[in-house]
């Protein structure tokens, strides 16, 4: 019984986390219409701010600075929020697909960067030992847990309201005027560019927070929990989700990563031994049907956007 | 160093041919298509069967060429490889994204894209194994052009420089010299006006599928000669792909084969200086560079 | 009674769904004369041209060349049954060379690419001296010029023109209109926009004017040149007004 629950309080913990990374990517998909090829960048970006900023001293690498947590968390954010300021500010005037080439750039190289730069990022083996708050305090892993359980979907939570009340604020409105028409937006005297730089930026900060909270949850870091591919998972989740939508952004979040890990439990259990081997090559199969599968019959995702107000719906009204 | 040029023009001849159809493809159908590296995966598998068939029928045929490792039972497979990889191109482009754009979601073009790459690049694993395969056990020795500073070339590297340049040539001509080549520069341009002189859009983007996807097979086969085949070879190559495009300018064919060679030659001369992990991240500091200092690229026109 | 080549029957159509720029429009074209198509800046002209060559969606209505309907036909069928187009701008290929475009166009004409292409450059002398030049470095006067042997060269039955004289010298634009009368009579059928009114209407069989996607008058040109009602649309139109 207290292993089913356990497993469901993991489950939850890290669904929620994926979820603050799908509603900071549905800021900039879904609400502004930029395309962000390099989720994971910023989403590594996250968890190297916070390891390196708020952990243990390390003895052949940068960091250790034992930043008081929140502080480290903010820090994290901050990094993955300077790192798309610099590729906004490059690409957002130019057609979106260099945004999407650029931030896909960006995550091959910064995964690369982190296995390959050990006095900054411990290299291939990543940064082992992060000390999580009241961790030593609680001492029981079962309660400490369910504490980062409650704390994370706490997190969660605050990340939904926030961006509930952005999109409904007047920049959220001249967000989707933006997505909607450019030309109209920029006519009312509005800067698109600089409107998009912001938008962008603060999908990246989510994105950070997600990253931290990913590497407090596992006190541990390594360029194998950011390969490039898992901007393709994130996406996913927002696409079955379906974009614009906060709520269904959690609901594809918490989807795809219930269809991964049951299918990794299910080939684990299921398949024969020697295809145990491509586990994750079919769980990425199955990613990619998923994604090519919503595009072809279901664009609009599962819970689609209620909020209407492109002008082809208001045209459709009157 | 003069090594490090000569090995950075061999990887821009390849990089040439898989960025001559994915600028053509992004030109004319407007979305950033990250499964274009994919299709280089599909010809260098397509190659190894075909390879392994043709020995096993005509044992004649498993011989080496002259000095190099390649095989005429490779080299026939090669074309195969090429016809066989820009069908599968028509054939992607018919299940997904033709459907996607007639459903008026171009911008969902890209992560479909995205999808395809996944769907490719794994089912490869899963049909071929994940572990590195060669197209002849074979070990030619390089040659020695000098010996301070040490410069070795590898026959097949001369081959396979001498087929890429031999390719782009062809295209070159058909391009500057043919009607037919006129129609597509026309499309290019713009697609309305080709349409009103009778042309025939959804032929022409048939007929880009099939080149971009038979040089991609080609260039494919020759990185698997180069270096060897795995299921990876697609994921590797689409930074430095696209990077070939962009330093080019999207859309522009000719920039497409200049920016190839520009960007592998600078990631072969950045091991100069970086240590050889590195090598991965230096397409997107070329990016970097190309969008800060001339952001549509060297050949590429203002596009929104 | 008249042989009309080119007929629309009450055609609504509009670049975005559900918001037709012409509403109703019916204008026949007959044989071996010219029809001209005036009206404001906005008015449409372009988007009904467009919508015959199968460019912009028509919603209702129909379209016919001869007794064959032609609605809803790809652009790249009008070849067949004979309508060759100039449209208003981008009418020419500008990074192919002046011979290349002509090439382009005479691609499915064999063994008298060479001839035709000889005898549109004897036509039109500035294309011969430029003929290696990208198209995009020839004067504004020149690449109409080459947009309209580009449609002469698949010796269409139907042409439509938009606006082949603007930005063009007086001089240039009378040569141009020249030129379409000559075809006229050699046989062609011609649908033209024009926007200087009055050459127009000298020189044209029958006149359409159409004002705010709708369809405001028409008659013989002849008949139109004193009309008081033409300088109302135009003096209290948007033409005016937006100047
Ligand atoms: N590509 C387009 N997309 C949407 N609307 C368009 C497009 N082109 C034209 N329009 C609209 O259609 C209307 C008619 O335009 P059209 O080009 O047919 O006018 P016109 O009579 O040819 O004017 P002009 O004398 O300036 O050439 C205009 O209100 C214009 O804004
Ligand atoms: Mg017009």
């Amino acid at each position: 019984m207290i292993g089913v629950i356990s497993y469901l309080i993991f489950f939850v913990t890290v669904a929620s986390i994926l979820s603050i990374a799908v509603l900071g990517l549905n800021l900039q998909w879904g609400n502004t219409g930029l395309f962000n090829g390099g989720v994971a960048a910023f989403i590594g970006a996250g968890a190297y701010g916070l390891v390196i900023l708020g952990g243990t001293a390390q003895p052949d690498h940068l960091g250790g600075y034992g930043l008081f947590y929140p502080l480290a968390l903010l820090g994290g954010m901050i990094v993955a929020g300077i790192l798309a300021w610099l590729v906004g500010i490059l690409t957002m005037r130019l057609r979106h697909d260099y945004l999407a080439i650029a931030t896909f750039g960006v995550a091959v190289a910064f995964e690369n960067f982190m296995r390959n730069s050990d006095k900054i990022s411990g290299g291939a083996k990543g940064i082992r030992g992060f000390e999580r708050p009241f961790e030593a305090f609680i001492g029981d892993p079962f309660y400490f847990s369910i504490g980062f359980f409650i704390f994370a979907m706490t997190m969660l939570v605050l990340v939904y309201i926030f961006l509930e009340k952005l999109i409904r604020s007047p920049f959220g409105r001249l967000l989707r005027a933006i997505r909607e028409d450019e030309t109209a937006a920029q006519s009312l005297g509005k800067n698109p560019g600089s409107i998009r730089l912001k938008a962008f930026v603060a999908g990246s900060m989510i994105m950070g927070l997600a990253g931290g909270l990913y590497a407090t949850f596992y006190a541990f870091i390594s360029p194998q929990d950011i390969l490039p591919t898992l901007t393709f998972q994130i996406w996913a989740m927002l696409i079955v989700g379906g974009a614009g939508n906060n709520k269904g952004a959690i609901a594809g979040a918490f989807l795809i990563w219930g269809v991964w890990t049951l299918s990794g439990w299910g080939l684990s259990r299921f398949a024969p031994l020697e295809a145990q081997l491509y586990a994750g090559t079919i769980q990425y199969i199955l990613i990619g049907v998923i994604i090519v599968g919503m595009l072809l019959w279901r664009p609009q995702g599962l819970f689609p956007e209620k909020l209407v107000v492109s002008q082809t719906g208001d045209r459709a009204q009157s | 160093m003069i090594q490090h040029l000569l090995d950075g023009i061999l990887v821009g001849s390849i990089l040439s041919m898989g960025a001559i159809g994915l600028t053509m493809v992004m030109h004319m159908l407007r979305f950033a298509n990250f499964s274009h590296a994919e299709l280089l995966s599909i010809g260098a598998y397509a190659a190894l069967v075909f390879d392994g068939l043709f020995s096993a029928i005509l044992p004649a045929l498993a011989t080496s060429i002259g000095p190099l490792s390649l095989t005429w039972a490779l080299f026939l497979s090669i074309f195969i490889a090429m016809g066989l990889t820009g069908l599968s191109a028509v054939l992607i482009d018919m299940l997904v994204f033709k459907r996607i754009r007639e459903n008026g979601h171009e911008l969902s073009m890209v992560f479909a894209s995205f999808g395809m790459a996944l769907i490719v690049r794994n089912l490869i694993s899963l049909g071929f194994g994940l572990k590195t395969r060669l197209y002849t056990e074979d070990i030619v020795f390089a040659v020695r052009l000098s010996d301070d500073p040490l410069i070795l070339v590898k026959p097949d590297q001369v081959f396979v420089l001498i087929c890429a340049l031999f390719f782009m040539a062809v295209l070159h001509f058909v391009l500057s010299r043919t009607t037919f080549g006129y129609t597509l520069r026309a499309v290019a341009e713009n697609p309305t006006l080709a349409q009103v002189t009778g042309i025939r859009l959804s032929t022409v983007i048939v007929i880009t599928w099939i080149i971009g996807g038979a040089l991609a097979a080609a260039a494919g086969v020759f990185y698997g000669l180069n270096n060897q085949i795995n299921p990876v070879i697609g994921r590797d190559l689409v930074l430095p792909i696209f990077a070939a495009t962009i330093v080019g300018g999207i859309g522009s064919i000719y920039g497409a084969v200049l920016g190839g060679f520009i960007v592998g030659i600078a990631a072969n001369m950045a091991l100069v200086i970086l240590p050889s992990g590195y090598s991965p991240a230096v397409p997107f500091l070329i990016i970097l560079a190309v969008l800060l200092v001339r952001p549509n690229g060297l050949f590429g026109e203002e596009r929104t | 009674m008249l042989d009309i080549v080119l007929k629309t029957e009450n055609i609504v159509a509009g670049y975005v769904k559900g918001l037709p720029i012409l509403h109703n429009i019916s204008v026949s074209l007959p044989r071996a004369s010219i029809s001209v198509i005036i009206g404001p800046n906005g008015a449409g002209k372009s988007t009904l041209i467009k919508a015959i060559a199968g460019i912009v969606p028509v919603s209702s209505g129909n379209i016919f060349c001869g007794n064959k309907c032609i609605t809803g036909m790809r652009p790249d069928q009008m070849g067949g049954v004979g309508i060759a187009y100039v449209p208003q701008t981008d009418n020419i290929f500008r990074t192919l060379t002046i011979g290349q475009n002509l090439d382009l166009v005479l691609r499915h004409a064999g063994v008298e690419a060479v001839e035709r292409r000889q005898v549109l450059f004897e036509q039109f002398p500035p294309l011969s001296d430029k003929r290696n030049e990208k198209a995009g470095a020839l004067s504004g006067g020149q690449r109409q010029m080459l947009a309209v042997a580009m449609a002469l060269a698949v010796k269409p039955e139907i042409i439509m023109m938009d606006e082949p004289s603007a930005g063009l010298s007086p001089k240039a634009a009378g040569e141009v209109l020249q030129l379409v009368r000559d075809l006229a009579d050699g046989g062609a059928s011609i649908l033209l926009v024009e926007q200087n009114v009055n050459q127009a209407l000298q020189f044209a069989d029958h006149c359409y004017i159409l004002a705010e996607g709708q369809h405001q008058i028409d008659g013989k040109a002849n008949d139109l040149i004193n009309d008081p009602v033409i300088g109302q649309i135009y003096i209290g139109g948007k033409r005016m007004g937006a100047a």
